[in-house]
């Protein structure tokens, strides 16, 4: 009984390192060749972007889930808000922006991504 | 043509999205295909994406031809418009729909035969070598239907957990695979598990996965219906033009309007883009727009705005703004935008969201301890149930759809009445306003003054040269009121004179230079300020004010020549929808650069107790702050031009437009209707709104903060109670859709005109 009791606190201690401690890897940078973020199966891949700050910069989505949760991309900092149609290319052009890490999502935040900014 | 050709050119990159493709090494063949295609430099594939890249100068259908010539499918993956958007939105919805359909159908195929079988009595444990064999047979056929039914739960639970986020998927991946776990152990080593915990949970799996697709098959439908007003709105563009070119008129595309392209409408069709009529008179339906119901009456030099109805006449127009920049492709832009927006009353769900999934999973897991140390027998079978029971019933989706649910239906429901609400934090400040400042001119006046009376106080003038000197003087002016004496000489055939020397003193009125006479022009104000003597004509101009007039004067070489007076008509419905901000308890206040007689004569004409008058424009602003300093939530109505750094300043800024004035920048909410209803009809949609989100969140909290602990298992010590992981399943499908539904209902709400 002991050690399943301290296989469960492992496993939530595990549960909140993965979650909520861990600092996610390194961003992909935007001018890496042909970058496209792909909407599928509950994440942006890929999901964390850098971008050059001061700079008009444009983001191309590739839509793949059905969901309507996926179907629209939202950058709440910067007031944007497109539809991403599903199976087709969608460029969303970015203002130039001053450095800082700006989210972007699906409305219910189910989708998450962020742009780093620098 | 020479246009079309400039396209090409200046595409340098395109790309096609191939269907078909079911090897990578097709990838050779189209890429090599492609490249043969004159003027294409290079041409790349991703085989993930099943898109090609093309570098070069190609007509994009000679591209697509070459594809389908080695016998693959291609479309163009240029950015599609609006009218296409939403159509391949609802394919691919109901594309989504029906599969979802199927996976339920095959997933209940199994679930509710098994169901029906335990609820009757039979057998759920693994006893003997036949039953295991049985069990085992249903145990592959459950991963089937995993496979085949939910196979997206799966790896929408993986995809997210590989990166460090937990969603729905996650807790449906681990409920429904704990339980399938469990029972496969139970099948392969019955020996391992105490003899009363050996029961299997397949109908769990099975019955879960179905009746989870079905809550999202039906909350596809539902939410297809929360974007109906900006279909209609889209729908409202034309897809044809008939354009003159070389003097003759043809149809082409609504993408291939030029700016100054001379359009011809016809009765009965729409107006394609923005333009100003330049020959013919007709009457325009601009209600779907503007929410005014009675058809305006369009001549030469008038505006027209696409998306509108020509209703009798035939006319020819000039565009003046097309594609993007038509008045109602930035409506649509802007309601697209406020519809995704949040209000701040839903950040604390989106911060509960963030925590939500792995808090339940520890939740789950701490729950299954409790049942394993403290719970009665079969402790193991209790701990899988309970462990199971609540990741399963736990909806963030719920919680996750309450706010965006409803914004998404009642930014469209306001966008029907006319009113274009900037984000979700308008709509709810909306809600909670307490004071309404109201500009008078051209808010609760027609803006459309003229000119009543001339009294003449120096007799040596007549009525005509007093009208010649103040018209001359006026059309220098940008006074709202000095329009209303131009027009008045120019219908009596008066020459407009020039004059010299014309300055204008904010907040009193003008000076200038004529034939070597000092003219001045204004309020009472400037007369005293210039020392004229006004004697009994101070009376007479008080009397016209009480009228709701507005007096002023002319004075020649210091010298009162003539009382003008103008007045500006009250709106028709400007009381009645005045009374209704007065019945929603909203404190009415009147702001006018007017003299205090007239603004008082105004106000009580519609009821308005209180006023500001004879304000300067710069100190619009100040009277803002002096409500918000009197704890007021304040709301300011102008015309989003002279009143920008006030309706800036303003709690909630309105601007009342005029149907193509959409996008006033300084404004939160636009009114597209020049009626003041448009004002009670957005206090009381963003109230009806925030009730709706309200009603949402509380729902959500209370089904999460009341059902995991209740699928924990937190009634059993009382009264024996656990909830059985199906019913779980179902309550958390249609947790979600209710939400939906609920949000949906905002679309019958009507605002009342009494």
């Amino acid at each position: 009984m002991l050690i399943v009791n301290l296989l469960g606190i492992v496993l939530i201690g595990l549960i909140v390192w993965w979650f909520w401690l861990y600092k996610p890897a390194r961003a992909v940078d935007l001018n890496e060749k042909n970058l496209i973020i792909v909407v599928n199966n509950g994440v942006y891949q890929p999901s964390k972007i850098k971008v050059e700050a001061g700079k008009k910069n444009s983001l191309k989505f590739f839509r793949k889930d059905g969901s309507p949760c996926a179907a629209t991309v939202i950058f709440p900092d910067i007031e944007i808000s497109e539809e991403l149609p599903v199976n087709s290319n969608k460029t969303i052009d970015l203002p130039s922006l001053s450095p800082g890490e700006y989210s972007f999502h699906c409305p219910m935040k189910m989708y998450k991504g962020t742009l780093v900014v620098d | 043509m020479n246009n079309i050709e400039g396209d090409i050119k200046k595409k340098s990159t395109q790309e096609l999205i191939i269907e078909g493709a079911g090897c990578a090494s097709c990838v050779g063949k189209i890429e090599a295909i492609l490249k043969s295609v004159n003027g294409v430099v290079n041409a790349e594939m991703n085989f993930a994406l099943r898109t090609v890249s093309i570098t070069g100068k190609a007509d994009s259908n000679v591209l697509i031809k070459a594809v389908e010539s080695i016998g693959y499918n291609a479309k163009s993956a240029n950015e599609a418009n609006d009218n296409q958007l939403i159509d391949e939105k609802e394919i691919a919805d109901q594309k989504y729909y029906s599969s979802l359909m199927k996976k339920m159908w095959i997933a209940l195929g199994l679930g509710v035969p098994l169901m029906i079988y335990s609820i009757a009595g039979g057998p759920m444990t693994v006893d003997t070598t036949l039953e295991r064999g049985i069990w085992l047979f249903i145990g592959i056929l459950c991963a089937a239907i995993m496979y085949f039914a939910g196979k997206h739960f799966y790896v929408g639970a993986w995809k997210s957990f590989t990166n460090h986020s937990a969603n729905m998927d996650t807790l449906i991946a681990l409920g429904t695979g704990t339980a399938w776990i469990y029972s496969m152990v139970v099948v392969f080593f019955p020996m391992a598990v105490p003899e009363m915990a050996r029961h299997v949970y397949f109908e769990a799996t099975a019955m879960i996965i179905g009746l989870i697709d079905l809550g999202l098959a039906l909350e596809v439908k539902a939410r297809g219906r929360t974007s109906e007003a900006i279909r209609r709105l889209i729908g409202l563009q034309a897809k044809t033009a008939r354009v003159l070119r070389d003097e003759q008129e043809v149809d082409i595309a609504i993408e291939q309007v030029l700016l100054n392209d001379i359009v011809r409408v016809r009765p009965g069709e729409k107006i394609p883009v923005d333009g100003v009529v330049i020959e013919g008179h007709t009457s325009i339906d601009e209600s779907m727009l503007t929410g005014e119901p009675m058809p305006a009456e369009k001549s030469e030099e008038d505006e027209v705005v696409a998306g509108t109805l020509n209703k009798s006449g035939s006319i020819l127009f000039e565009a003046t703004r097309v594609g993007k920049d038509t008045a109602l492709a930035q409506i649509i832009n802007m309601v697209k935008r406020a519809q995704n927006s949040k209000p701040p009353i839903g950040r604390l769900a989106d911060i509960i969201s963030a925590y939500f999934v792995p808090v339940v999973m520890i939740i789950s897991i701490v729950s299954a301890l409790v049942w394993l140390n403290f719970g009665p027998e079969p402790t193991l079978a209790f701990a899988v149930v309970s462990a199971t029971t609540v990741l399963i019933i736990a909806c963030p989706c719920a919680l996750g759809l309450a706010t965006p649910m409803s914004v998404m239906v009642g930014v469209g429901k306001a966008a029907e009445a006319g009113v274009l609400i900037r984000n979700g934090e308008a709509l709810q400040t909306a809600s909670k306003i307490t004071a309404m400042i109201l500009d008078k001119t051209g808010t609760i006046t027609e803006g459309a003054p003229t000119v009543t009376d001339i009294i003449i106080a120096d007799k040596s003038h007549t009525e005509k040269y007093i009208l010649t000197v103040a018209s001359s003087i006026e059309s220098r002016s940008e006074h709202p009121l000095a329009q209303a004496i131009v027009d008045s000489a120019i219908s009596k055939g008066i020459d407009l004179e020039d004059i010299s020397g014309f300055q204008s003193i904010a907040g009193h009125g003008v000076e200038a230079n004529l034939n070597n006479q000092q003219l001045l022009f204004g309020n009472q104000k400037l007369m005293l300020k210039k020392g004229v003597f006004l004697g009994e004509f101070v009376a007479k101009a008080q009397e016209l004010a009480d009228e709701a007039k507005t007096p002023m004067y002319l004075a020649i070489d210091n010298k009162l020549a003539a009382i003008i007076a103008v007045s500006d008509p009250i709106k028709e419905d400007s009381i009645e929808a005045i009374n209704r901000l007065k019945a929603n308890g909203i404190r009415v206040v009147m702001l006018t650069g007017d003299n205090r007689a007239t603004a008082n004569a105004v106000a009580k004409k519609v009821g308005i107790t209180e006023v500001f008058a004879e304000v300067l424009p710069e100190d619009k602003s100040n009277k803002v702050a002096e409500l918000q300093s009197q704890d007021e939530i304040v709301g300011m109505t102008g015309d989003g031009i002279n009143d920008a750094p006030a309706l800036a300043l303003a709690n909630v800024g309105f601007a009342i437009g005029t149907g193509t004035d959409v996008a006033i920048e300084s404004a939160d909410i636009t009114l597209m209707r020049g009626s003041l209803h448009g004002l009670a009809d957005a206090i009381a949609v963003s109230k009806a709104t925030l009730r709706n989100i309200k009603q949402n969140l509380f729902g959500a909290f209370i089904y999460n903060v009341a059902g995991v602990p209740f699928a924990a298992g937190i009634l059993y010590p009382l009264f024996g109670l656990l909830l059985n992981p199906v019913i779980a399943g179902a309550a958390m499908a249609f947790s979600s859709l209710t939400v939906v539904s609920n949000a949906n209902r905002l679309r019958l709400f009507t605002p009342k005109e009494h």
